[in-house]
């Protein structure tokens, strides 16, 4: 594969592509456009990222930055016609966009699981707890009641439900925001997935429980060997549990480097611009410091240029005409900005 | 999990040692007190509608005569000890026939309710789910709709022989675009509930999700719908009675009573006052039932009605 620095967007992202084994599952240059009465809209727009047994890539952005969206594609589970999914998906080399309907079944909670961000209607409120983690397991393995009624127990325990052999006949309703994420990470991995999407799992949650449902699959996943994406807009969520992580704006993705390195040298104008919107611990000063303008609305994107100009203080005429490329920063620092080509990598 | 204890359950309702059992006849024991006192209205209803099932049900024990019997010596005779309410134009029995005649009402009201619900929500789950077809499934309702529901019912019992299962079937498809309406509307809402879509992120096919997620969240209003549904079947049946093209003529039903006995009702008023006060009463009480269970179950959704 010959790269070429002036192609816009993916194609230097694949620099990494060239080591080793088919990694356990890479998307490379997905986009994602959907058919609405005034046209196509584009939410997601030629992104590319690996993630690697074990490993837990974080995705950060703004609301609307196309993050679910891309969950949402590796399933399949965005609706086809008004979606238009293209790129490539590969699960293990297995290119997802195109397997089957019935194929993705199999996939789906077998090998890649997702967790949602409303613990509080992500359960079926007429069946309880027990029941619907036993149906996941009876689905993908073909094992008797009794034995998907224990698995069940089980995992109730590992996401660590006291009193599992209990609460497992329980509805949804008699369970707290927190247990209800526990019971749909145990739903999720009910089947030792070898994925888990977690689309900002711990959103809806009060600070504490947050806290412990990060450390719960921070611990799933080093004894389940899982590879995890972590789907979220709090950096502070991604500092603690991720080793490698995606900024995504506008639908593109506009810098990824390891969790150390992002944040010791977080190198495009939007990082640097979230990272100094968090509030600090030892700040005095009355207001949080915000990025200006807002993200545009995924129809209104500018056809060319750097869909951050607008709102960028470093941007500069070329900004708004050309789309920089993705480039290495060193020690696989990827990051898109214009600004950045002028100085030294 | 501290934290989970304390958050699942309100502090002070349930003690932290009681036993799973204390705690469960716990959670029961609050809404069955309060249901007589919450909702008197559906209590009542369902007391009325018990009582005419029994009364339909127990008819051939609880009748003093046959409802076929003919007594030319005692015709058109008010209400006494022999005869409860009387006797009619050709001397039969009104009591015995007004008690046969709640079984044909309740079994048509029933069986309708039943039927035009299976169908409806097959119909509607298909049009909620399956886009290509939902067009011409809800088109054919539309215009089912379009035609008066009893007028519907005559032209199908003038194609077919008279008997208790082609009046049950007459009445049935009118009744089914009530159905498929509020069951498509539901599933237009359902299909975008999030757990479907997680059901569907854990690789659930279809027809499991239809089954276990979709159709038990809209058993409340569907509940509901099929009781308006049965008393409306209820008086459908006893009009096409009266209109002579209901159950066979030989087969006492309220609405053939009535008709029979609208000629007389100068000289006696009986004949047409018990089974018409009887159909009043059934259809009052399913509707109460009907109205008690909307309120009682699930409000939120059953205002979607």
């Amino acid at each position: 594969m010959t790269l070429d620095a002036h192609v816009p967007a993916a194609a230097d992202a694949s620099v990494a592509s060239t080591a080793g084994p088919a990694p356990l599952l890479a998307v490379d240059d997905l986009r994602v456009a959907f058919d609405t009465l005034s046209g196509p809209v584009r939410a997601v727009d030629g992104v590319s990222w690996r993630l690697e047994a074990g490993g837990t890539l974080g995705i950060v952005g703004e609301s609307g930055c196309g993050k679910s969206v891309t969950a949402l594609s590796i399933l399949r589970l965005l609706r086809t016609p008004p979606a238009r999914v293209s790129g490539s998906i590969r699960y293990r080399g297995d290119d997802l966009l195109a397997r089957s309907e019935r194929q993705m079944r199999r996939i789906r909670g077998g090998r890649i699981s997702m967790i949602f961000q409303e613990p509080m209607t992500s359960l079926n409120p007429v069946l309880s707890i027990g029941r619907q983690i036993a149906e996941t397991v009876v689905l993908h393995q073909r094992v008797g009641a009794r034995v998907a009624r224990d698995r069940a127990i089980e995992m109730l325990r590992l996401v660590q439900i006291a009193e599992a052999e209990r609460r497992i006949d329980e509805y949804p309703h008699q369970l707290s925001g927190g247990m209800r994420q526990r019971v749909m990470i145990a739903l999720a991995l009910a089947c030792h997935p070898e994925v888990l999407i977690a689309d900002e799992p711990t959103t809806a949650l009060d600070v504490t429980i947050q806290a412990q449902i990060l450390a719960l699959l921070n611990d799933l996943q080093r004894r389940l060997g899982m590879g995890v994406v972590l789907i979220t807009h709090d950096l502070g969520v991604v500092a603690e549990t991720c080793d490698r992580v995606v900024v995504m704006y506008a639908g593109r993705k506009v810098e990824e480097a390891s969790t150390i390195d992002l944040f010791e040298r977080p190198l495009h104008p939007y990082t640097r611009a979230l990272m100094a919107s968090m509030p600090s611990l030892n700040a005095t000063a009355a207001r949080l410091t915000e990025i200006p303008g807002m993200v545009p609305a995924a129809g209104e994107l500018a056809r060319a240029g750097c869909a951050f100009a607008a709102r960028c203080t470093l941007a500069h005429a070329r900004c708004r005409v050309e789309s920089p490329a993705l480039r290495d920063h060193g020690a696989g620092h990827l990051a898109a900005c214009f600004a950045l080509e002028d100085r030294p990598a | 999990m501290p934290d989970a204890e304390l958050s699942a359950r309100p502090l002070g309702v349930a003690p932290i040692a009681a036993t799973p059992a204390a705690i469960e006849a716990d959670a029961w024991r609050a809404p069955r007190g309060r249901w007589l006192r919450k909702h008197p209205m559906l209590v009542l209803g369902a007391i009325l509608l018990l009582a005419m099932a029994v009364v339909a049900g127990l008819a051939p024990w609880l009748a003093t005569h046959d409802p076929q019997d003919l007594d030319p010596l005692a015709r058109l005779q008010p209400p006494s000890l022999e005869h409860r309410f009387g006797t009619d134009a050709l001397g039969r029995d009104v009591y015995s026939r007004a008690l046969w005649g709640a079984r044909v009402s309740l079994s048509v009201g029933l069986a309708v309710a039943v039927l035009s619900g299976a169908i409806g929500v097959v119909l509607g789950l298909v049009a909620g789910f399956v886009r290509p077809i939902e067009g011409l499934v809800m088109r054919v309702m539309d215009g089912l709709m379009a035609i008066p529901g009893i007028l519907l019912a005559i032209a199908a019992m003038a194609v077919t022989r008279a008997s208790l299962a082609t009046v049950i079937v007459a009445i049935t498809i009118p009744e089914v675009p009530r159905v498929v309406r509020l069951v498509r509307s539901l599933a237009l809402t359902l299909r975008e509930q999030l757990y479907v879509e997680a059901a569907r992120a854990v690789g659930t096919r279809l027809p499991a999700i239809l089954w276990r997620h979709v159709l038990p969240n809209m058993m409340a209003p569907l509940v509901v719908q099929a009781t308006f549904v049965a008393a409306s079947a209820v008086l459908i049946e006893a009009a096409l009675s009266f209109l002579g093209v209901g159950v066979p003529g030989q087969t006492p039903s309220w609405g053939n009573m009535m008709a029979e006995g609208r000629n007389f009702v100068a000289v006696a008023f009986h004949t047409i006052l018990y089974p018409g006060v009887l159909l009043a009463l059934t259809v009052l009480a399913i509707n109460l039932v009907g109205d008690g269970l909307r309120d009682a179950l699930d409000p939120r959704l059953a205002r979607q009605l």
